[in-house]
């Protein structure tokens, strides 16, 4: 019976809440033919439509690149603002108060989050808002032409700029450092694993960052950068395999080899199956996370699955104590102190 | 006499009751403001008008304060120049501080200051500080803090303050707590008690109850703007600690749990945010702002340069938003804790390409009320950033006001659109609707908000060009029109604007513009001038957009005499391009020195270009 539903719901083509995918998708892409963007923006598509999300009931943002353009490529169903430069963090944490049932979802590039974007990002993470925080990464601003940006690594040559002699920044351990309570690495060349981790960033209560390797196929491409198509396919190393399961979906554990699969449970009842590759990895410690990152540094590695989850944390909103009622639908007569009121207040000044 | 030197005989001692200025001159962290205030109050509660500034460095502990207290029974609530009493309790600045005293004026000081004084034309009384502060009920880490209040004893008998009324004022600061006020109240008591027993008082300096402050308040204006902001419906704000515009955000958040009860037990409607400065403090206030709340944040000069990029955006994005700006001293960190009125161009000019602000600026702690709620209305209605323009003077300072009014309107919340809105909107106009489509012909679209979950009600927000529909666009007829489109809302915002304050006497002629907290200075100095044969109209700029009748009065009088607390004259500036044909008549009369401009000054302004021009 659960076999014939499928089926036909894949006949017809809708999801649970009777849209198609189609209803997910967004404007045409005007970004380079090959870009990791394009990639990601197609796996958001999929996340969603296989979540079934309302598409109103997503907000997008944005800051200001490439990766920033990008959320017209998606949702268009979707509420969307594109902010200012590095900004949009505080932009999302404004909006998001509007009404606190919607979800955030903020799509943010390396220039845009690791350069000037520093501190508004690490400082939406130390508040765990609920919103999913994609940083597309390529190493490189795109939209000027070929500079460097903050996570390119040291030595990396590009035409017209030369060496860079500094050290990198790494997002995700940005992200650690500010007690985020979900991070996840990717690679835009892995598309399933992308989008596995987009649908438990989605279902995450508190702030999830995904830091997805996204190649730049006009300035950043060429074999040695660690954010071109051939070194993350080479260098590529799954700290396991992850499959996203909704809270409702019956999980048949015969499919797995005992003890080769840990779930993780997030804060709505959905699972994280993280099948186990070559090495002993418990994301939900926040230490072993550090240390690997570290040693993935030092070793050349990218790293790639859910890095660290804390799905239980106190989220922004909860500090809040805000009513089911969202705040953008309150009405004068909730928002206006009655006008016996002003008799008092003048006598509670002297 | 024990603790008094003599006076040159020579002066005439007339009775001047009611009508003097009293400067305390304390170090910073001596908590001298409780007994500054204490006295403030205490002459307020006798009905007697009465206004206080504070003169303070940024500084925690250490620097040089002081604190002058005008009693007037005219009414007058502006800055003197000169002190009547001084009442010197730091040895660093009493040399200093004996200058301001006018001839005939008092000098207060504890007796333990060695000092030499060289004036012989002044009444000079001595307090025994540590003796009445040396007493067992009083622990010794209190001591230097409860100091000040041996002078507000010896100041309420020697002037003639009600004890009783020093006791109420202690019991509202100290908020019921009896044990704190019955330990400042002896102090006061007993200080009191010794200048009755020990001063022979040789001084014409009184005060006397009147019934002048019985509709009034006292209040500052940072206080009043959170005040008016919550009977606004604020719903969030977003602030980043700045002197002196913290407190307005401190205030939100001390009455809104207060004032807005929630029908849900333990659940608000409200969300104010501590931002990590204040590029995200607007931000935050515009994300807001644009998902359908009534947003503000507070900021000062240097919060307001950071905050200049996001302000485009909200401009361009048409957001509605509310910034107070609580103008200190510029350019740069300049004197943070002094005042001014230096942020008019820029407020006006703020972020790159063309750019417009509603601005509003209060003249009064009232308005700052008043202006609180309309800021929200005039901000929705719009659908564009609001920008108040406060001072140091006027948010920071306890000032006796007019007592706060409820709104006499309903909310304005504009053209917002919900589902079945939008949905009646569809219907009208053949499924026509454009985020950006100016539908009623006023430049002021539509909007619907974020949680609308009408199929057509998303729209993608940009600070890149964009067509009616939202739509990102980069040819150039559209972006044109849209940028006019936007313009012509800047028409329509004048009928929805605090009218100027026009003041007109028979016979004048002169006109006096002035704007914000310079307000009792120039009613005071129309006073001094009209005595002295010189009428003036004064008109009172209450926001910009301009309105015609600015313009009308301008071209009504020969000379009008912008008055301002900056260098540039900055508002000069702003009328100039508003009325180039009528820029002669236009002249600057603007200083600033971080204090608050004094009718003195202005009348000296005034009187010395009256005096050159009758020599052309």
């Amino acid at each position: 019976m659960t076999i014939d539903m499928s089926v036909s719901a894949q006949k017809q083509n809708v999801n649970s809440i009777g849209l198609t995918r189609s209803d997910y998708r967004g404007a045409a892409s005007t970004l380079c033919q090959g870009c990791g963007h394009n990639s990601i923006a197609n796996q958001i598509i999929a996340a969603a439509y296989e979540l079934s999300l309302s598409p109103e009931k997503v907000v997008k943002f944005s800051g200001i690149g490439c990766s920033s353009k990008s959320p017209t490529y998606f949702l268009t169903r979707s509420f969307a603002f594109n902010g200012l430069h590095g900004r949009m963090p505080s932009l999302a944490l404004g909006a998001c108060f509007g009404d606190i049932s919607l979800k955030g979802l903020g799509v943010s590039g390396d220039g845009d989050t690791a350069s000037i974007g520093l501190g508004q990002f690490k400082h939406m993470v130390r508040r765990n808002l609920p919103f999913v925080y994609i940083v597309e990464n390529n190493g490189v601003y795109g939209l000027t032409k070929g500079q460097f940006s903050a996570t390119a690594q040291q030595g990396l040559y590009l035409k017209k700029q030369g060496t860079n002699p500094y050290t990198p920044v790494d997002i995700c351990m940005e992200a650690l450092i500010a007690n985020a309570t979900f991070v996840a690495r990717s690679f835009a060349g892995d598309p399933k694993q992308v989008k596995e981790l987009i649908k438990a960033a989605f279902r995450h209560k508190g702030i999830a960052v995904l830091d997805i390797i996204s190649p730049c196929v006009t300035f950043n491409n060429h074999e040695e950068s660690v954010h071109s198509y051939a070194w993350g396919k080479d260098h590529e190393w799954p700290l396991h395999e992850v499959s996203f399961v909704p809270e409702k979906e019956e999980i048949n554990i015969d499919d797995f080899e005992e003890g080769t699969v840990r779930e993780v449970e997030l804060h709505d009842g959905s699972l994280v199956l993280l099948r186990k590759l070559d090495r002993d990895y418990d994301p939900t410690d926040r230490w072993e996370g550090i240390k690997m990152l570290e040693e993935a540094h030092k070793n050349n590695w990218l790293v790639t699955g859910l890095i660290y989850v804390e799905p239980d944390a106190p989220t922004m909103f909860d500090h809040y104590c805000l009513p089911d009622k969202p705040l953008n639908r309150m009405t004068e007569q909730e928002l206006r102190p009655a006008p016996d009121t002003i008799d008092q207040l003048n006598a509670l000044m002297w | 006499m024990l603790s008094s030197s003599s006076v040159n005989e020579g002066i005439v001692r007339q009775e001047k009751t009611n009508d003097f200025c009293i400067t305390f001159c304390t170090v910073n962290g001596s908590g001298s403001s409780t007994a500054n205030t204490t006295l403030l109050r205490a002459i307020f509660k006798m009905g007697v008008p009465v206004s206080g500034k504070n003169i303070f460095p940024s500084n925690i502990q250490g620097l040089p304060t002081w604190y002058s207290i005008r009693v007037n029974k005219k009414g007058y609530i502006g800055r003197l120049e000169k002190d009547d009493i001084v009442v010197a309790m730091n040895p660093a600045t009493l040399v200093k501080d004996i200058d301001y005293l006018v001839p005939g004026g008092v000098l207060i000081y504890p007796d333990d200051i060695e000092i030499e004084i060289n004036r012989d034309d002044i009444v000079i009384y001595k307090m025994p500080v540590k003796k009445l502060t040396r007493t067992p009920e009083i622990p010794a880490n209190l001591r230097s803090l409860i100091a000040n209040m041996v002078y507000v004893g010896v100041v309420s008998e020697l002037f003639g303050i009600e004890l009783e009324k020093i006791y109420l004022a202690l019991d509202y600061h100290f908020k019921h707590k009896k044990q704190a006020i019955d330990m400042n109240f002896n102090v006061v008591k007993n200080a009191a008690n010794w200048a009755k027993q020990n001063i022979e008082k040789k001084d014409p300096y009184w005060i006397a109850p009147m019934d002048a402050t019985k509709d009034y308040i006292m209040a500052d204006g940072n206080t009043a703007a959170a005040l008016g902001s919550i009977y606004g419906g604020v719903q969030f704000a977003a602030w980043y600690p700045i002197t002196p515009a913290s407190s307005l955000a401190e205030s939100l958040n001390e009455y809104l749990p207060v004032l807005r009860k929630p029908d849900f037990e333990g659940e608000n409607n409200y969300v104010v945010v501590q931002a990590e400065d204040e590029l995200a403090a607007i931000g935050m206030a515009i994300g807001a702002g644009w998902a359908g709340l009534r947003s503000m944040t507070s900021t000062s000069g240097p919060g307001l340069s950071l905050m200049a990029e996001y302000l485009g955006l909200g401009y361009f994005a048409e957001v509605p938003v509310v910034v107070w700006d609580v103008q200190r001293v510029g350019p740069s960190t300049g004197l943070p804790t002094r005042t001014s009125q230096g942020d008019i161009t820029f407020a006006n000019f703020i972020s790159h390409g063309d750019t417009q602000y509603v601005i509003l600026i209060p003249g009064s702690v009232h308005e700052c009320f008043e202006f609180g709620w309309k800021a929200f209305d005039i901000a929705e209605r719009l659908q564009t950033p609001v920008i108040v323009l406060s001072d140091l003077d006027l948010g920071m300072n306890q000032w006796m006001t007019p007592k706060f009014k409820y709104p006499d309107k309903p909310m304005d919340r504009g053209k917002i659109l919900w589902e079945n809105d939008l949905e009646d909107i569809l219907n009208r106009y053949n499924g026509e609707w454009g985020r950006y489509l100016d539908i009623d012909g006023d430049g002021i679209p539509y909007r619907t908000v974020p949680g609308n979950v009408h199929p057509r009600s998303a729209y993608f927000a940009r600070g890149t060009g964009h067509d009616e529909y939202a739509r990102y666009n980069e040819d150039q007829d559209v972006w044109e029109r849209n940028m006019n489109r936007i313009g012509k809302k800047f028409e329509t915002a004048k009928q929805y604007l605090p009218l100027p304050v026009i003041e007109n006497r028979s016979g004048s002629s002169i006109g006096i513009i002035g704007f914000g907290s310079s307000d009792p200075a120039i009613e005071e100095a129309r006073d001094i001038l009209a005595a002295e044969g010189i009428q003036s109209d004064y008109l009172r700029i209450r926001a910009i957009p301009f309105i015609d009748e600015i313009g009308e009065f301008i071209a009504r009088h020969d000379k009008n005499f912008v008055v301002e607390g900056n260098r540039d004259g900055q508002m000069k500036q702003l009328l100039t391009l508003q009325y180039p044909g009528l820029a002669c008549k236009l002249n600057q009369v603007s200083h600033t020195d971080g204090l608050a401009i004094s009718a003195e000054w202005i009348v000296r302004q005034i009187l010395s270009r009256e005096i050159i021009s009758d020599d052309d």
